[in-house]
C-alpha cells in the first residue's frame, strides 16, 4: 500500500501540466463553480464545491511547482499530501463528480475543472484510492472485454433476437464496409432495441456496416477510474479491430463516456491518429437526414423534452444534431430551461453509476433533473446515452414519477418513425 | 530619509520584484508544457482561445441568478480598481514620470470619487462574502485574505493621499503599494495575468471539440 501511495503521488505530480498550473494559478476561490455543480446545489454541502475536490492536487502543485510552495514546504509551512488526504478525498473525486463539466463552463478565469479531475483520478487510482465498483468494472473490461461482463456469446444471443425481428442478418466481421458499430454493454444487456433500430435505419438508408467480433464494447472504464494504461488498452482493441476490417468510420453509440473515450481521448491514449474517423451515431444520422438518405414519415404530438448527455453535448460538441433529428419526429419538443452546453447531468456519469456506495447521493442529486422535468410537464424524455437513460429511469422510479414520465432513446425514436422502404 | 527610501530604492526594488516575479510565474506555468492533442479537431483552437478570453468576462445566463452577489461585487471591484489604477490623476502623473514617459486624460475628480466608492463597496462585499458564505470560507486560505487586505490598504491610503497636500500620506500610499507589488507575484493576485493563459487553454481545447466555452 505504501508503495502504491508513493507511486500514486508521483503519478499525480506527473499530471500537472501547463494547463493545470495555469488553472491553479488563476483560481481565486470565488466559489462560483459550486453553483454549477448539482452535488452542491442539491445538498448545500460546501465540500462538494468542484474546485475543492482538487485540493490534494492543488497542494501538490503548490509544493512542487511554485517557488513559494517549495520554500513553504522546506520551512514546514505547507502540509504534505498524505494517505489520509487521499482517503478523505476519494469520495469527492469519484462519488460526487460525474465529470459533467458544467463547472468548467462558468469559471470566470476559465478553469477546466473536469480536465483536472480526470487527471487527479490518475493519481488516486494508482494509489489504490478508487471505489471498488469501478475497480471491478475496469478489471472486467480488461479481462472479459466489458465492464458489465458482456461476452461475444452474450452479444450473439442478443443478435439472434434482433435478426429475427428485423428479418435479416446483422453483419459481423465484414471487411471493407464503411462503418463499424460499437455498443455499450448497457445497450446490449438493457436496451438491445438500439441494435435493432440501428439495423433498421442502416438497411433503409443503405449504409454498409458491420460489428467486429473482436471489439464491440465502446465504453472505457480506464478513463472513468483514471488508469491511462487500461484506457489505452481498451481503445487499442477498438482501433486494431477497425483497422483490421479496413472500415472508414467507427460509430460511437448512444453513450457519453464512450464517445469521449474513442473520439477525443483515444488518439492521445495510443499516441497516434487512427486510420479511420470516429463519428457519433447522431452525427451520422443527422448526416443521413440532411443528405436525404434517412427518410422519416411522421411526427409524434407527444409533449417531450431532450436530456443532453454531458460527454456528447457539452464535452463532445454534438449539440445541434440531436435537435435537428428530434424536430423531424416530434411536433411538441420543448427544451429544458438549462439545456445544450449548460444542461444538468443525470448524476450517473463519470463512473458514478458503477459505484454502488454513491447511489444514495446520486438519487439525492437527481432532484435537480426532477425539477427540470416538472417545470416542463412533459411525459416523455428523450436522450442519446444508455447510461443516462438507466440513471434517469432509476431516478424517476425512486421519486415515483415513472408512471408519468417515460424515457426514450433518440435512435429508437427515429427507427419508429422510419419511412418504410419501397422494396 | 525614510521618504527617500520609499520614493527611490524601495520603489525600484518592488517594481523589479513584481516584474521578474510575474515573468517567473508565467515561466513556471508554461515550462510544464501541454501534450499535443492528436484527436482530429472540428475547428481550430485559436479562435476559441480568443473567444473564451473575452466571453468569460460575462457570466453564463444560468449563473446570473444564483451567483449575482459575487458577480455584481466582482464587477464593481474590478472595474472600479481598473479606473483608479490607470485613470486617477496622480497615477497618470506617476506612470508618465516613472514608467511610460507619456500621459493620458485622467478621470475628473467626481469620477474618481465614484470609482473609488464602487471599488471599495465591491471589495468589501467580496470580503464579507468570503468570510460569511460556507463555500468561500472553506476554500479561502490566508492568501486570499492577505491579498484583499493589502489591496484595501492601498486603496484607502490612496484616497487619503488624493489631495496631494500631505507628503506623509503619499509616502504611506506608495509604501503600501510597494508591499503589494512584492507580494503580488507569489499570490493568487497573479490571476490578473494568468487568466489569459487559463481562459485560452480552455477556450482552445473546447473549440477543437466544437463547443463555445
Amino acid at each position: 500500500m505504501n508503495e502504491d501511495f508513493d507511486q500514486g503521488l508521483e503519478v499525480l505530480n506527473g499530471q500537472i501540466d501547463a494547463r493545470v498550473s495555469s488553472y491553479f494559478s488563476s483560481c481565486v476561490h470565488c466559489g462560483l463553480c459550486a453553483e454549477a455543480c448539482l452535488f452542491y446545489t442539491e445538498t448545500g454541502d460546501p465540500k462538494y464545491t468542484p474546485i475543492y475536490k482538487l485540493e490534494p492536487m492543488r497542494r501538490l502543485w503548490f509544493q512542487r511547482h511554485t517557488l513559494r510552495g517549495k520554500v513553504a514546504k522546506r520551512l514546514g509551512l505547507s502540509k504534505e499530501v498524505t494517505r489520509q488526504d487521499f482517503a478523505d478525498w476519494e469520495e469527492l473525486v469519484y462519488d460526487s463528480c460525474t465529470m459533467c463539466g458544467r463547472c468548467s463552463m462558468v469559471c470566470p478565469v476559465g478553469n477546466d475543472i473536469v480536465y483536472m479531475i480526470r487527471r487527479e483520478r490518475e493519481g488516486f487510482s494508482k494509489a489504490g484510492y478508487a471505489p471498488e465498483g469501478m475497480k471491478a468494472a475496469t478489471h472486467r473490461a480488461l479481462t472479459i472485454g466489458s465492464p458489465m461482463g458482456v461476452t461475444l456469446k452474450t452479444l450473439r444471443a442478443v443478435l439472434v433476437h434482433v435478426e429475427k425481428s428485423v428479418g435479416r442478418p446483422v453483419p459481423i466481421d465484414l471487411k471493407g464496409v464503411d462503418y463499424m458499430a460499437l455498443f455499450s454493454s448497457m445497450e446490449i444487456v438493457n436496451f438491445p432495441e438500439y441494435i435493432e433500430s440501428l439495423s433498421r435505419i442502416f438497411d433503409a438508408a443503405g449504409v454498409s456496416w458491420t460489428i467486429s467480433s473482436e471489439a464491440f464494447e465502446a465504453t472505457n472504464s480506464g478513463i472513468q477510474i483514471g488508469n491511462r494504461e487500461a484506457a489505452a488498452e481498451l481503445v487499442g482493441r477498438v482501433v486494431n479491430a477497425a483497422e483490421k476490417l479496413g472500415v472508414k468510420y467507427v460509430i460511437s453509440p448512444e453513450c457519453g463516456h464512450a464517445y469521449m473515450a474513442i473520439r477525443w481521448e483515444g488518439p492521445n491514449l495510443i499516441g497516434r491518429q487512427y486510420g479511420f474517423e470516429v463519428v457519433h451515431i447522431l452525427e451520422l444520422l443527422d448526416q443521413l437526414r440532411s443528405s436525404g438518405r434517412l427518410k422519416l414519415k411522421d411526427k409524434t404530438d407527444t409533449p417531450l423534452t431532450l436530456h443532453d448527455p454531458c460527454q456528447i453535448v457539452r464535452r463532445g460538441g454534438v449539440i445541434d444534431q440531436p435537435r435537428n433529428l428530434l424536430n423531424e419526429v416530434a411536433s411538441r419538443f420543448v427544451e429544458m430551461k438549462d439545456h445544450g452546453d449548460m444542461n444538468w447531468c443525470c448524476g450517473g456519469g463519470g463512473g458514478v453509476s458503477a459505484n454502488d456506495r454513491a447511489e444514495p447521493l446520486r438519487l439525492k442529486v437527481f432532484q435537480r433533473k426532477k425539477r427540470q422535468i416538472e417545470e416542463l410537464g412533459v411525459d416523455t424524455m428523450v436522450t442519446m446515452c444508455a447510461n443516462c437513460r438507466i440513471i434517469l429511469e432509476e431516478g424517476l422510479e425512486h421519486y415515483e414519477m415513472d408512471t408519468e414520465v417515460k424515457m426514450k432513446s433518440l435512435t429508437d425514436m427515429l427507427a419508429e418513425h422510419l419511412e418504410p422502404s419501397p422494396g | 530619509m525614510i521618504g527617500d527610501l520609499i520614493d527611490g530604492p524601495l520603489w525600484y526594488f518592488s517594481a523589479a520584484v513584481f516584474l521578474l516575479g510575474v515573468l517567473w510565474r508565467v515561466f513556471e506555468i508554461l515550462r510544464a508544457g501541454v501534450a499535443r492533442d492528436l484527436a482530429p479537431p472540428r475547428a481550430g483552437g485559436s479562435a476559441g482561445a480568443v473567444r473564451a478570453l473575452f466571453s468569460r468576462f460575462l457570466p453564463r445566463r444560468s449563473l446570473v441568478k444564483t451567483g449575482k452577489l459575487q458577480l455584481i461585487a466582482g464587477y464593481m471591484f474590478h472595474l472600479g480598481l481598473f479606473a483608479l489604477l490607470f485613470f486617477a490623476a496622480p497615477h497618470v502623473d506617476f506612470l508618465e514620470e516613472r514608467v511610460t514617459g507619456f500621459g493620458w486624460t485622467p478621470l475628473p475628480h467626481w469620477a474618481f470619487i465614484v470609482a473609488s466608492e464602487v471599488a471599495f463597496a465591491g471589495l468589501l462585499l467580496l470580503l464579507l462574502y468570503r468570510l460569511m458564505h460556507p463555500v468561500t470560507r472553506l476554500l479561502s486560505s490566508a492568501d486570499e485574505y492577505i491579498g484583499s487586505v493589502l489591496v484595501f490598504v492601498v486603496m484607502l491610503t490612496g484616497c487619503l493621499a488624493l489631495a496631494r497636500s500631505f507628503e506623509v500620506l503619499r509616502l504611506v500610499h506608495l509604501f503600501s503599494a510597494e508591499l503589494l507589488l512584492v507580494y503580488f507575484p507569489f499570490s493568487n493576485l497573479m490571476h490578473a495575468f494568468t487568466f489569459v493563459i487559463s481562459r485560452s487553454y480552455t477556450g482552445a481545447n473546447m473549440a477543437r471539440k466544437g463547443v463555445n466555452a
